[in-house]
């Protein structure tokens, strides 16, 4: 089965340019990219006026299976995925029981094969039960699947645990994804400010995050090994990356939707769907995040899906579980916000939705001949409202319910099988 | 006056504040009779949520539905079935499920009466949420300082305590500023919620700072816990440098008035003798107290005229 997607502009960040392409496809790999091709037969998918990219990756998600299928599973929430634009997604191994034994990995693989929409890459625990203390055995995870490591929904609190992972993981050639916060400076629900204060809420500092990363940046440097900063979400930890790698370093980090678009301000009225880890940080905290986008210091933009039940947040402020679902959103919120916004080219945006993530994972994306056909179609005039009810994600926990957008995926195609037609 | 709810004193207009302050010089009369009972809310119910224990403000709330015959039922943390796992918002449709009138709701966590107002359709008066608002304290404290002093332009009115956990504080930072109070805050920088002074008051380190000139003086319970957490080296030292004694009391006006929330750690955040002195008003604070709160039942629930 052939498809031919007609009359798209091609985005190749690998070289930086867009460029009136048609693209056919074929046994699931990218055939041709040619001005004009004919392919009689084959099923036609017209882009006129709409962005042909490599397949958008998240690498960032929780997808709750096993033990909170409640909230999400695999099929839910790759079918949140393509919904969203991602041909594949990284989830995080925060599940019960944790991802730090090979039969997690495998089970979760099985789920998304079973599932057969979005790739799935499960990250393996990098410590026991992510409890910090012990290693897991990254060389039997690694066999099994994992893609990277990480103990994220917690920071790793002993530095020489860190230490010897990043040297560990060096060895196998794969990433330390850090959830970078000081436990004994986070005894916050939300970001420490005039917000906290006013809403008589514990706050979190900035601080909390800027100590940590400044920690992790000292033994990537020290150890070689490849760091990966989850969420960063304060000026701070913008104003450390940066001068790491100048220096250097090999690390490379990650912002959210959310974190380049709310400010702490979200939380007023107790919305209990804007209670996120990290939290939703000041203007100048956001103005950097934004800053560190345009700047190439943050190279990845992942969505930290998060999903939890009605019940779950429909609780007084400081008992509800952090978290809000962003893999439906998050294109949207970048052409709105980044595009739109002259924060960021679309070529640029859409690097680091897509191969700027398989870099850090160490996959491939891109459009050309034999490549496998792994592609998002978006219409960047798209203008839609975000309703909360039309989420296909098992959880609708988002602060963005009723928010105007331009910028809609409007075609995933994985392995040459076209997994979303139409949406809006 | 089209409010609903009594959640905070942060988003309420002044003419709604003078309203109910306005409605509690009649109930002040009523409670000052012999026999302190009218009929105005007979046939509603008043129920109380106490998630926190609390003797003063529930006795407050409970004595002001019962002085207007409301009936009311008090459900208190120990005995409700939170203790049994139910959430809030499961209580909440359960007591609008019963048929009560208005809801009074104390609870630790800041916000809870925003989500309880989000739940159910009757009146929900916010008793002290965490570290957010005590409202009803507020307006009592501006009832009473008005009641000495109708006209509060240019008050310096000096805080001292642990302003970080105080919702009223916060409370009292929203509503008197408005009313023409020059509002100083002090307490040591560890008890300081971030940003503070970007609310319009200013905050000092030491009370030596803040007192010369003040026309009254809120003194703020000092919870012990505060030692444990780390947040005051000791609780003698705490009084040694923050307690409003006779010698710091000296450096306001002659005349300034002494205010406590209650209940009082004597000799810790305050001394005695100032406690008990002339210029105290804290036991007027605890009386206008029920006055306020009866004026807010009535407001809420018979005065909107809707």
């Amino acid at each position: 089965m052939e498809l031919l997607i007609r009359n798209g502009t091609v985005v190749d960040p690998a070289a930086g340019r867009t460029f009136e392409s048609d693209v056919l496809i074929k046994d699931g790999r990218v055939a041709a990219v040619e001005k004009k091709i004919t392919a009689r037969g084959a099923r036609v998918l017209d882009a006129a006026g709409k962005l042909v990219t490599p397949g958008l990756i998240d690498m960032h998600v929780h997808l709750r299976e096993p033990g909170q299928e409640h909230k999400e599973t695999v099929a839910s929430g790759t079918c949140a995925a393509v919904h969203g634009g991602f041909t594949a997604v990284a989830a995080m191994p925060n599940t019960d029981p944790v991802a730090d034994r090979p039969e997690v990995i495998r089970y979760v693989l099985e789920k998304a094969r079973e599932a057969g929409r979005a790739r799935v890459y499960p990250v393996g625990a990098l410590t026991v039960g992510s409890r910090g203390k012990e290693l897991t055995e990254m060389g039997a995870l690694r066999e099994a699947g994992a893609a990277a490591f990480s103990d994220d929904g917690r920071p790793v609190a002993d530095a020489h645990v860190m230490r010897r992972a990043l040297e560990y993981a060096r060895m196998l050639g794969v990433p330390v994804i850090s959830h970078c916060e000081d436990l004994s400076l986070a005894a916050g629900v939300m970001h420490e400010g005039l917000v906290s204060t006013m809403l008589g809420l514990k706050g979190t500092p900035a601080a909390a995050e800027d100590v940590a990363v400044a920690r992790d940046l000292i033994l990537a440097e020290m150890t070689g090994g490849r760091l990966h900063v989850a969420h960063v979400s304060t000026a701070g930890a913008v104003r450390l990356i940066r001068e790491a790698k100048a220096r250097g370093v090999r690390v490379t980090a990650e912002a959210t939707p959310h974190h380049f678009t709310l400010t702490d301000r979200a939380v007023a009225g107790f919305d209990t769907n804007a209670k996120v880890n990290p939290p939703l940080r000041a203007d100048a905290d956001v103005a950097a995040v934004r800053e560190g986008l345009a700047d190439g210091t943050i190279d990845v933009i992942a969505t930290d899906h998060a999903p939890h039940a009605a019940h779950e947040k429909e609780v007084e402020f400081d008992l509800a579980p952090f978290g809000l679902v962003g893999l439906e959103t998050a294109v949207g919120l970048v052409f709105t916000e980044l595009v739109a916004g002259g924060v960021l080219d679309v070529v640029t945006a859409v690097a680091k939705l897509s191969i700027n993530p398989a870099r850090v994972l160490g996959l491939s994306r891109t459009i050309a001949p034999g490549a496998v056909a792994d592609l998002t179609v978006i219409d960047p005039d798209a203008a839609w409202t975000v309703n909360r009810a039309e989420l296909v994600s098992k959880s609708k926990n988002t602060p963005f319910h009723g928010f105007k957008l331009k910028g809609l995926p409007c075609a995933t195609i994985v392995g040459g099988e076209v997994h979303l037609a139409a949406r809006g | 006056m089209p409010v609903r709810h009594l959640l905070g004193l942060a988003d309420m207009p002044a003419a709604a504040i003078n309203e109910f302050l306005e409605n509690a010089l009649p109930m002040k009369q009523i409670i000052s009779r012999d026999i302190k009972k009218v009929p105005t809310l007979r046939g509603k119910t008043v129920v109380t949520l106490f998630y926190e224990p609390s003797t003063r403000t529930r006795m407050s709330f409970e004595l002001a539905a019962k002085y207007l015959s409301a009936d009311t039922v008090n459900v208190s943390a120990s005995a409700s079935s939170m203790a049994k796992g139910e959430s809030l918002a499961d209580t909440a449709r359960t007591v609008a499920a019963l048929g009560a009138d208005l809801v009074v709701l104390r609870h630790p966590s800041a916000g809870a009466p925003h989500l309880l107002a989000r739940m159910v359709d009757v009146p929900v008066v916010n008793a002290g949420d965490g570290m957010h608002e005590h409202p009803t304290q507020a307006l009592l404290d501006l009832f009473t300082l008005r009641e000495r002093r109708p006209d509060l332009e240019g008050l310096k009115l000096v805080i001292i305590g642990d302003l970080l956990h105080s919702r009223v504080a916060r409370s009292n930072i929203w509503c008197l500023p408005r009313f023409g109070v020059d509002v100083h805050l002090v307490a040591p920088p560890t008890l300081v919620p971030a940003g503070l002074a970007a609310l319009g008051v200013t905050v000092h380190d030491r009370p030596e700072d803040a007192l010369p000139g003040a026309g009254a003086v809120m003194v703020l319970r000092l919870q012990r816990e505060r030692q444990q957490e780390g947040l005051i080296p000791d609780v003698r030292e705490y009084a040694r440098l923050y307690a409003l004694n006779g010698e710091r009391m000296a450096l306001a006006r002659p005349d300034a008035y002494v205010m406590h929330p209650g209940p009082m750690n004597r000799g810790i955040e305050i001394a005695p003798d100032v406690a008990d002195g002339a210029c105290a008003l804290i036991t007027d604070q605890v009386t206008n107290g029920v006055a306020v709160r009866m004026a807010v039942l009535y407001l809420l629930m018979l005065g909107r005229g809707d």
